[in-house]
């Protein structure tokens, strides 16, 4: 996720300080990983530099978070640019489970066991992720669906592998 | 594991013709759990979930439910249990098409003698609960399907039974619906302290238990039952 | 739209019918046989009048040529006597014979004369005799016996029948002389009221047939509407999609139309295991009416493409799927009514029209008035079957259940049951037609079965005879009670008067008190009492003066005929006949009817009042009451006579002859309608198995919230008796509104009101039959294995 580009975004609807934006943004976007001061400093160094943002005026008191920024046409227009560019799809090709499944096979480890001790922790997630979406609002509710997609097709690749094993041993053994 | 479970099955066996549906399966749940019961096509899930409700008398093994040997009471017995202790909701196909919403609903309350007046307001209540009580004067036909799914949910809960079985209750719902209907089922069970035992092959919907068991060739891996 | 189009599109349909899988190729045969049986019960009730007809040949063409007149013995000529004696409750017919040269005629079907004391017999005559039931029998007919009669010579190969050579016919006890076989064949012998049954009947089996065929193209709608919404889906159009269904039961319709005549091929060749209305035909008589069984074949496949046409008006065929017309048009009733209202508007100008002894009757307004009335009955079940069960309450959950079916879909229920209106209101009709018959032939004897039970009548050479022959009967096993009387006749003596041919006359009856109270209503009696008893002009009888100018108290009467007819045998002249005094303190009392129902008129006399020596030509004649605790006191009875005088005459009173034969045309009826309604059994069946079948996920759901087997076992029956019900009162209103109809045409009053009772006996069977014949289908799909969806 580019966090300069969601900060320009949130500085859209006005003029905002460094706090504030750090607030609205783990408000919506930072549920797992609030942003730390630093991050939010550096990144509006480099967006004031290139010209993206403004400095509207600074509160007494000093330091980056008491600065109020507004942002520039150069912003909006690279804010339009970010959302009309479409993400890559994360194609996953090289993936740790399956590099663990295969040294499991070629050691003599118990692959099937790998698969289902990562089933398991991947439904753990998802139960307390279905958890936080029944008591969260929409926004958290979207959020975990999002996950619960991911850890889904995750398990589905799990299930498939399991249903495989034998094959893909005989074929690693070749 | 502090409590001690209210229905367990040991080693149950049951084979269909030439194929063995269940191969020593292993499984238990408390009162009040949610278990989620999943493996892939044909791995014997819902056999195991017949057996442990008692609509298919297993070829060995044993069930005990709240202290009573399940396989050792007579059809006539079982058929009782069920209507009392034990509420079903299927995927589909369940809900009788002649009947209004509200008479489904009231359904198992009347199998066991109730009043017709009396059971249809708590057949309405259920239906409030599920938020489907527009339903209540239509049939199933004219409703649309996760309507049915929640009137199905209803039903289950109307004779606040102890074990709640549920054999793939999203699987012919659209993600939006079932996640309603799973939300609804697990919250109302969870209200009445019931169990849930929740037949499934998709995890979201498995993410709804408290804990899950997969079922593989007929046999329970990963059983967490405590001995 | 051409010809082609259509032959090709009931083609493929045909193709579909046969090809259709496991389960198509089930319904397509399935439906044949339901078409079949249908068809071959058509059959035979087409044949019907034609085995009449055939019997009355047969007939005929065994009986003695009585055109000839032989007036004295040939060397081909012989003296014949039919008998008919009745045995338990079958009749036995016999032709007795004695040859007067030595080249007699052999009679038809017989392989040769018999010799004197010898007969021939039916196969099935052969084998009664044979049996230990024919034991009584075997004292009755005393000869031995010498061959078989074949069908030549037989109404029907289960006719029971002898011809024997016997020695003591003589020229004064015979039928008559002849020297050939062989009567004129009659021309068709039919009176209106037995075309007016044979019509009604067949109406009353072709609607049933339709209205099962009807159902029948319904069977597996499911799987034809998917097949037929995938031939939209490549393609078809809708017309398409019709012509191709209509196919399917065309093919059905015509393989049903081979199982029928196949079945009524076998069925024909057991025509003589079964005797109905005495009739009981040879294979080779069973042949329909032509235009009947043209109209059976063509009527039933066209019936069949129309009504799937009709079936599928309601349902629009798309490719994805058939939708039905989600809101069923709420039925008529006006239309219904005006069939009904038609029919009648054909019967009720007929009403006294119809005469029993015509032999033809206006067929066309019968037929037609009787077809709108059954079909305005049958179309108005399934508008009664809504309204009564929308009115409906819910009650127990199995009721609950049956209801709310019935009232989403009451049609297919409405529809397999008209069946049954069409057969039990066909069969009320029929019955109370039949009991107007049966009334109409005891009535006319009046006959008190109360007093006695059989009587016999012999001739006896004197008095002393006579009362020989009464005693005789009297100590025969099984008999409580003998009237026995010897009757005679005296004339009044002297010249004729102006205007008389022959001397009056009156009866005498000999007796004890007991028996002469059976004929006339007395004071009081001792032997040697004397009555005049006078009928007073009842049942049509002469005036009292009849009796009066003979026979009065005080009057000398003549025991001899004073003056003779010229062919009688001459008496030697100038002897004084014998002459009797009727006592001056006889009394003059009323005559009451005797246990056959006649008022006799004349003399009765106590034995010592009148020498018995003297009378003239007297004959025994006796009613016999039997003890109803000894079996077969009648058959006892009936050997008796028999023995005494081969050629005495034995009624049985309220002739049980005519009730054998009565009670066999009952049993027909009941048959054929049990058999039809079988037929709506079946169809009813049918759809209860395939609507369970349909159901198999829901039942078994049912069953895992522990829904008792029994409540919906009950849930079936309700659902079954439901329409059956009603369509039972539907039937007896409607029948027994058109058998009064029908019998005031004949003029008939109607005799019994609860002819309906049986019929709706056979529908209370069929209700529990289709309940119980779903059940293990119900049982099977209760359990768990529906609630498997991997």
């Amino acid at each position: 996720m580019s966090i300069g580009h969601t900060l320009l975004g949130l500085l859209e609807s006005g003029p905002r300080h460094g706090y504030d934006l750090k607030r609205a943004f783990d408000e919506k976007f930072g549920h797992d990983r609030p942003l730390h001061y630093g991050q939010v400093y550096s990144t509006m160094s480099r967006l004031l530099k290139n010209g993206l943002v403004v400095v509207d005026g600074i509160e007494a008191g000093g330091g980056p978070e008491r600065k109020r920024y507004a942002i520039t046409e150069a912003g909006i227009t690279d804010v339009a640019q970010w959302l009309a560019t479409p993400e890559k799809p994360e194609p996953y090709l090289q993936s740790t489970l399956y590099t663990k499944v295969v040294l499991a096979l070629l050691t003599g480890r118990g692959a099937a066991e790998l698969l289902d001790t990562q089933r398991a922790e991947h439904l753990r997630l998802m139960r307390e992720l279905t958890r936080r979406k029944k008591d969260g609002d929409l926004a958290d509710q979207l959020i975990c669906d999002h996950a619960l997609f991911h850890l889904e097709a995750d398990l589905r690749w799990l299930e498939l592998t399991a249903a495989r094993l034998d094959r893909l041993a005989e074929e690693i053994r070749r | 594991m502090t409590a001690t479970p209210l229905l367990r099955a040991v080693g149950l066996a049951k084979t269909y013709g030439p194929t063995p549906a269940l191969a020593g399966a292993d499984f238990s749940i408390r009162a009040g759990e949610v278990v989620a019961v999943m493996g892939p096509s044909g791995s014997g899930k819902s056999t195991l979930l017949h057996c442990l409700a008692g609509i298919v008398r297993p070829d060995a093994g044993t069930i005990t439910y709240d202290g009573r040997e399940l396989t050792a009471l007579s059809d006539g017995a079982r058929s009782s249990l069920r209507r009392t202790d034990f509420g079903f909701v299927f995927q589909f196909g369940q809900l009788v098409p002649e009947l209004t919403c509200v008479e489904n609903v009231a359904l198992p309350l009347r199998l066991n003698g109730e009043k017709r007046k009396a059971a249809e307001a708590r057949a309405v209540e259920w239906l409030a609960r599920l938020e489907v009580d527009d339903t209540a004067a239509k049939r199933p036909g004219e409703i649309s399907g996760g309507q049915g799914q929640r009137v199905a949910v209803a039903r289950a809960l109307v004779t606040s039974p102890r074990v709640i079985f549920a054999d793939e209750p999203t699987g012919a719902l659209d993600s939006l619906n079932g996640e309603r209907v799973m939300r609804l089922l697990t919250d109302a069970s969870r209200d009445t302290g019931a169990a849930v035992v929740l037949v499934t092959h998709e995890a979201r919907v498995a993410a709804y238990s408290d804990r899950e068991i997969v079922v593989r060739d007929g046999s329970v891996r990963d059983a967490e039952w405590a001995a | 739209m051409t010809l082609r189009t259509w032959a090709r599109d009931l083609a493929l349909g045909a193709r579909f019918a046969v090809t259709g899988g496991r389960s198509g190729l089930l319904r397509t045969l399935l439906t044949a046989t339901g078409v079949g049986f249908g068809v071959a019960l058509l059959l035979l009730a087409a044949s019907f009048p034609n085995m009449l007809f055939q019997r009355e040949v047969r007939e005929s063409v065994r009986a003695v040529d009585g055109s000839e007149q032989v007036t004295s013995p040939r060397a081909d000529s012989f003296l014949h006597l039919s008998r008919t004696t009745v045995y338990r409750d079958d009749v036995i017919s016999g032709l007795l014979l004695r040859p007067e040269g030595d080249a007699p005629p052999v009679p038809p079907g017989a392989p040769a004369f018999p010799g004197t004391g010898e007969m021939l017999v039916s196969p099935a005559l052969g084998e009664l005799l044979d049996s230990p039931e024919g034991d009584l029998l075997k004292e009755r007919l005393p000869y031995k016996i010498v061959g078989t009669i074949g069908p030549a010579g037989l109404i029907g190969p289960a006719e029971l029948r002898y011809v024997a050579h016997v020695d003591f016919l003589n020229p004064e006890n015979l039928d008559g002389r002849g020297t050939r076989y062989g009567w004129s064949v009659p021309e068709e012998p039919m009176n209106a009221f037995l075309i007016l049954l044979v019509v009604v009947a067949c109406v009353v089996l072709l609607l049933p047939v339709l209205v099962f065929v009807a159902t029948a193209v319904r069977f597996g709608g499911e799987q034809r509407d998917r097949r037929l919404a995938a031939l939209r889906l490549i393609g078809a159009d809708t017309a398409m999609t019709r012509r191709i269904a209509a196919g399917e039961s065309l093919a059905s319709a015509l393989l049903g139309l081979l199982v029928g005549l196949g079945v009524f091929a076998v069925a024909r060749q057991f025509a003589g295991t079964f005797t109905i209305w005495d009739v009981n035909a040879f294979p080779g008589d069973v042949v329909p009416m032509t235009a009947l069984a043209v109209l059976v074949l063509t009527v039933v496949p066209v019936a069949s493409v129309v009504v799937s046409l009709v079936a599928l008006r309601g349902v629009a065929i798309e490719p994805l799927g058939v939708v039905r017309v989600s809101t069923p048009r709420s039925r008529r009733l006006w239309w219904r009514l005006l069939l009904l209202v038609a029919g009648g508007a054909f019967l009720v100008p007929l009403v006294g029209d119809v005469r029993m002894a015509e032999t033809s009757i206006d067929a066309v307004s019968v037929v037609t008035g009787t077809t709108l009335a059954l079909i305005g009955l049958t179309t108005l079940l399934p508008w009664i079957v809504e309204a009564c069960v929308k009115r409906l309450h819910a009650g127990p959950v199995a009721w609950q259940l049956a209801v709310r079916r019935l009232q989403l879909s009451s049609g297919t229920a409405a529809r397999a049951v008209s069946g049954i209106v069409v057969a039990a209101t066909g069969a009320i009709a029929l019955q109370m037609l039949f009991q107007a018959m049966e009334t109409e032939f005891t009535q006319v004897s009046g006959e008190d079965t109360s007093r006695a039970q059989i009587a016999i009548g012999a001739d006896a050479r004197n008095s002393e005879e006579a009362r020989r022959i009464i005693d005789r009967l009297r100590r025969t096993e099984g008999v409580t009670g003998v009237i026995g009387i010897v009757e005679s006749s005296v004339w009044r003596p002297g010249p004729l008067e102006d205007g008389e041919e022959f001397s009056p006359r009156a009866s005498i009856r000999v007796g004890d008190c007991a028996s002469l109270r059976e004929f006339a209503t007395l004071p009081s009696c001792a032997d040697g009492d004397v009555f005049v008893f006078l009928a007073h002009g009842a049942q049509g009888n002469p005036d009292d003066s009849f009796v009066t100018r003979t026979a009065r108290p005080g009057a000398t009467v003549a025991l001899r005929d004073p003056h003779p007819h010229p062919s009688e045998p001459q008496r030697p002249k100038g002897a004084p006949l014998p002459e009797w005094h009727i006592p001056a303190t006889a009394k003059v009392v009323d005559s009451r009817p005797d246990p056959t129902g006649m008022y006799e008129y004349g003399i009765l006399a106590t034995p010592s009042a009148i020498d018995g020596a003297e009378l003239d030509e007297p004959d025994a004649q006796a009613m016999v009451r039997l003890d109803p605790a000894v079996p077969d006191a009648a058959d006892h009875v009936r050997n008796t006579a028999d023995a005494i005088d081969p050629t005495s005459w034995v009624r049985t009173l309220k002739d049980t002859e005519r009730d054998a034969a009565f009670s066999s045309v009952r049993t027909g009826i009941l048959v054929g309608s049990t058999l039809t309604m079988l037929l709506v059994a079946a169809s009813l069946l049918v759809a209860t198995l395939e609507q369970l079948r349909d159901r198999k996920r829901l039942l078994s759901s049912l069953v895992a919230f522990g829904t008792r087997r029994s409540t919906l076992a009950w849930s079936v029956l309700w659902q079954t008796a439901v329409p059956i019900l009603l369509g039972l009162a539907l039937s007896v209103a409607g029948g027994l509104g058109l058998g009064v109809v029908l019998l005031k045409m004949g003029g008939q009053p109607v005799q019994d009101w609860s002819g309906f009772l049986p019929v709706v006996g056979i529908g209370l069977g069929l209700i529990a039959t289709v309940t119980l014949l779903s059940m293990p289908v119900l049982w099977r799909l209760m359990r768990a294995d529906g609630l498997r969806t991997e």
